[in-house]
């Protein structure tokens, strides 16, 4: 086994986009079908201590896709959007989080799957907000989430102690 | 093209990826204008335009060796930068962490 991979963001002040980069110790199929396959996908997506299940998921041009996270009191978060493109180099598509106070703040995603040597693959993805705000919102709520998730792990440790 | 605030703000004067070179070919060693200039293959008045802004904001700190002016990057400074967006990064990284075990259990089942 290699080194740990890095997952490397990059979010320049002023700019309504971000860009999250990382290498990944296989193929580029695998890593693809891991994005295409309902099963795979709902392994992975999402975040620790919510369960995810697919409504839709049409990886096709034109097909829609829609889940729901669902947390340990109930509490549902859905996110939908349709597939643009899909193939192994590029996957376009639009999000959109449905728990915000107004609908519309869609953001548009472009991952690019190169080909490594060692069969390895290098994952870029780029989302791009309608506005500086909304993604700067996105990333704050990243850190809202993140703090409550530190606080877990902090649970868990005291818990063994 | 509007000159942007670039010498208050860290936020902003990392925003020029020029400046995020800089601050990348120093890393954790302190270096001299040469060295950059040498590490980045840029011209020296340009390494040095970039030096001025990141040292007007505090992301990098100037010591005088000799006749040298050394340079290094003030930790300290870059720390609000990195943490706005590290718990965001966590997500991801997780997240990322998921999909390589998805991945080596399909490699076995090649």
């Amino acid at each position: 086994m290699s080194a740990k991979n890095k997952t490397t963001i990059t979010a320049e002040p002023g700019k309504q986009e971000l860009f999250i980069t990382r290498e990944f110790d296989a193929p580029r199929e695998l890593v693809f079908k891991a994005h295409t396959d309902p099963n795979l996908f709902a392994q992975w997506i999402g975040p620790r201590g919510l369960t995810t299940t697919l409504e839709a998921f049409e990886p096709v041009s034109g097909g829609k896709w829609r889940f729901t996270q669902k947390d340990k009191d109930g509490n549902e978060f859905g996110f939908h959007g349709v597939f643009h493109e899909v193939s192994p180099e590029r996957m376009i598509q639009t999000f959109e989080f449905d728990g915000l106070p107004e609908s519309g703040h869609v953001t548009l995603e472009t991952m690019t799957l190169e080909e490594l040597p060692n069969g390895r693959t290098s994952l870029t993805a780029q989302s791009v907000f309608q506005t500086v705000s909304d993604r700067d919102g996105m990333v704050q709520a990243g850190m809202e989430h993140g703090v409550n998730e530190g606080y877990e792990r902090l649970d868990e440790i005291l818990t063994k102690m | 093209m509007a000159r942007t605030p670039t010498t208050h703000d860290p936020f902003n004067a990392v925003a020029e990826p020029k400046r995020r070179q800089v601050l990348e070919a120093l890393g954790v060693q302190e270096l001299s204008v040469n060295a950059i200039v040498e590490l980045l293959g840029w011209s020296q008045p340009s390494v040095s335009k970039h030096l001025g802004v990141l040292k007007q904001v505090g992301l990098v700190e100037e010591r005088r060796v000799g006749r040298q002016r050394m340079y290094r990057v003030n930790a300290e400074r870059l720390k609000p930068i990195y943490e706005w967006v590290a718990p965001f990064e966590r997500i991801w990284s997780e997240r990322f962490d998921r999909l390589d075990a998805v991945l080596q259990k399909m490699k076995k089942e090649q």
